[in-house]
């Protein structure tokens, strides 16, 4: 508050130098940073701390609870990257990623613009969209594992009924991806809807008048008007849901029918999260899994990074 | 975002004070804090402690169930600070914690005189060059589960006497299952092929590792046997090929899915449970195992040497660990004691079982534990092989994968595991 009040009175103080000056200019300086200071403090501890300390414990070959650590250098990257289920795991969630980022954000622009035009009961309508995301995601994803269950699960029951074959939800590869997208896409899509409808509805009206006034139709609108003025809020949705998709986690763990972190017998599902959590919390090797934890960083960087240069080249 | 770690934060800082008290309290009672998870049956067994010692103050930390009352356990050690006085340590997690005894009080120096307690395969589990780590609670003797109308329907003796030459080995065990599948019209032979691999494997002198923590997985005969025999079994449709503890194994026992289960004390109260009241009377329990007897899960207390007061908490595990104790444990929740007195208790031995037929399930099982040859030397990640390793492996089969695929993936996965 001092900060804001003194400084009217600049100028006439300037040519004052008493120790009450200094200490409010000193105010005027630090007091901002003082202001935005708990944030960072808290970033540091609980968020850069780690984060750097991860980059520190990859380096050892450290055995939770063991007695000692030796240092080993890069040794746990060079397994990495040699070892099968790591890129298997990254496989898994590039493709859990595509079969859940993709159509979500589609059907989200789609459905947004659904949700825009004038409907009896408007704000029902946009509540419903959103009811998936309050659900509990443990619940959630326990009830998609009923679904999807291979012997008594109702998807094969009704693919019986239509004559199409069961598939083995946990056995088959493409099919536990197309499960576990399901159940994001399920969770996601509503939350991402409203995003956009947000960024829709404060689209000018003039614009769309005026093409209404040049001859335009809807579908015209939509792709030459709606689409490139949504441009910021698609880069952001695409952002977040890439960094939300390769983090994926509770989903493929909650899949598994009984409760370990393989993802499925063969690691048909084991994402790199899930990998993560499976060396360092059923094989107790902390180092490798923060190995794991910061090439996983890196790659989320890289695709995030690389998505938002696409997009906002795509859209433009 | 920020409101979330302002939370947290504030969180920690509680639990952390929270956990920071223990050793002596203000009013010179000695505090010491016990960690369980499920039931152990010590809530009265407490206060009847304190009641004795007034110098005594208990506290009880309960976790809900084992996997995470181990991480915390795990973590805490790695912590360097933050363990109870008592620490419960469940049997599967038991190799884990050996190879890290070094941070466990030897109860030998520094317990109370118990020798003799306990039967001798559940007290050699816990030592290590010499030392005792843990003091025993319960166990979960080994004894095969059936379907009594189901055995009917197939033509197969169903009486408690007459199923046991079918279940005297693991040869007869399959071979019954060969004639039950024929006739059975569709219903499998067992649950799960990780469920009879792992009491066959248990049932060995050596297992995954020898008594010098080298892996012998490949060398050891015995497991490329059972291997051999349970795919053998799965490729005949023996199978119901049900992931233990997945909702489609919980709801396999209520739809006729399977007709025999691997059965320790505690299965009979999750049948009954997972099988329902409509069920009653078709599940028996008969007094036999293939290939002798066979022991799964079961508990110990240790002592960490975190706690400050190693010799007072060593005095309370030996006194809840005693027969006396332990048949009270058994009355109040039911969990099955390790102790050689406590077999031949009367509470014990006069228990029976409504929902198996009244059968006399204590008398059965106290039989059952006296069979269990030895307990099988654990390398220092025998119990991460057979859950994250050789449980999959078997589990892939199950779904259709070559065997001879299966078994070379589980030895690559295991040796990257042992590493």
């Amino acid at each position: 508050m001092t900060a804001v009040l003194t400084r009217p009175d600049r100028g006439r103080v300037e040519e004052d130098p008493r120790p009450r000056y200094r200490l409010s200019s000193l105010d005027t300086k630090v007091s901002p940073y003082l202001f935005v200071a708990p944030f960072f403090v808290l970033f540091a501890a609980v968020g850069l701390f780690p984060l750097l300390y991860t980059a520190y414990v990859s380096l050892f070959d450290w055995e939770l609870g063991a007695d000692e650590r030796t240092f080993i250098g890069l040794d746990n990257y060079s397994t990495l990257f040699t070892d099968g289920q790591f890129w298997n795991a990254l496989f898994n969630t590039f493709s859990i990623f595509l079969l859940s980022s993709v159509p979500q954000v589609i059907v989200a622009v789609l459905l947004a613009a659904l949700l825009a035009a004038n409907l009896r009961g408007r704000t029902a309508w946009r509540m419903g969209v959103l009811l998936p995301y309050v659900a509990s995601l443990v619940a959630l994803a326990i009830i998609f594992g009923s679904l999807f269950g291979p012997q008594y699960g109702l998807v094969n029951d009704v693919l019986t009924t239509i004559g199409l074959p069961r598939i083995d939800w946990q056995a088959n590869t493409f099919g536990s991806h197309v499960a576990i997208a399901s159940m994001v896409n399920w969770r996601w899509t509503g939350y991402n809807a409203l995003i956009v409808l947000a960024a829709m509805l404060a689209i000018p009206r003039e614009v769309t008048e005026a093409a209404v006034v040049d001859g335009a139709g809807p579908v015209r609108r939509f792709f030459s008007i709606t689409l490139p003025m949504l441009k910021p809020t698609i880069v952001f949705v695409i952002v977040t849901s890439t960094i939300g998709g390769l983090q994926i986690f509770t989903e493929p763990k909650l899949f598994e029918p009984a409760g370990g972190s393989g993802g499925g017998a063969e690691h048909q599902y084991q994402t790199v999260v899930l990998y993560l959590y499976q060396s360092a919390f059923q094989h107790f090797d902390l180092g490798y899994a923060s190995a794991i934890a910061w090439t996983l960083f890196m790659i989320i960087i890289a695709v995030a990074g690389l998505n938002f240069w696409l997009t906002r080249r795509a859209v433009r | 975002m920020r409101h979330r770690s302002w939370v947290s934060v504030l969180l920690l800082l509680t639990a952390a004070t929270a956990c920071s008290s223990g050793g002596a309290a203000q009013d010179g009672k000695t505090e010491l804090t016990i960690a369980t998870f499920n039931e152990f049956g010590y809530e009265d067994l407490l206060k009847e402690y304190e009641a004795a010692h007034p110098d005594v103050k208990l506290t009880q930390r309960k976790t809900g169930q084992a996997e995470p009352h181990h991480k915390n356990l795990f973590t805490k050690m790695a912590a360097g600070s933050g363990l109870a006085d008592i620490e419960a340590i469940e049997e599967g997690y038991l190799s884990q914690v050996m190879s890290k005894s070094s941070q466990f009080n030897d109860l030998k120096e520094i317990g109370p005189q118990v020798d003799g307690r306990w039967l001798p395969w559940k007290y050699d589990a816990v030592v290590k060059d010499g030392k005792i780590i843990g003091y025993g609670t319960d166990i979960g003797p080994l004894a095969m589960c059936y379907r009594k109308d189901l055995f009917d329907k197939a033509g197969l003796p169903s009486d408690p006497e007459g199923v046991k030459a079918l279940f005297a080995t693991w040869d007869s065990y399959f071979a019954t299952g060969d004639q039950f599948i024929a006739k059975s019209g569709g219903v499998a032979w067992f649950d799960s092929a990780a469920q009879v691999f792992n009491a066959m494997h248990n049932q060995h002198e050596v297992g995954y590792f020898d008594k010098s923590d080298k892996l012998v997985v490949e060398t050891n005969p015995a497991i490329k046997s059972d291997w051999t025999a349970v795919t053998g079994a799965v490729a005949k449709g023996q199978s119901a090929k049900l992931a233990a503890w997945s909702k489609e194994w919980e709801a396999g026992f209520k739809t006729d899915a399977f007709a025999t289960k691997t059965c320790p004390s505690w299965m009979l109260g999750v049948i009954e449970k997972q099988a329902g009241p409509e069920n009653k009377g078709k599940w028996a329990v008969a007094d036999a195992f293939p290939n002798g007897g066979g022991n799964w899960g079961g508990s110990y207390l240790t002592v960490p040497k975190q706690g400050k007061n190693a010799k007072k908490a060593a005095e309370v595990a030996a006194w809840l660990t005693a027969p006396e104790q332990q048949i009270k444990a058994f009355k109040a929740k039911g969990t099955f004691p390790s102790q050689v007195a406590a077999l031949t208790d009367p509470a014990l031995l006069d228990s029976t079982n409504a929902y198996f037929g009244d059968i006399k399930a204590g008398a059965l099982f106290a039989e059952r534990a006296k069979k269990v040859a030895r307990a099988q030397y654990k390398g220092p990640t025998d119990g991460q092989i057979q859950d994250t390793v050789f449980s999959p492996a078997l589990l892939s089969v199950e779904q259709g994968k070559n065997t001879d695929e299966a078994w070379k993936t589980a030895i690559a996965e295991t040796q990257k595991v042992a590493k």
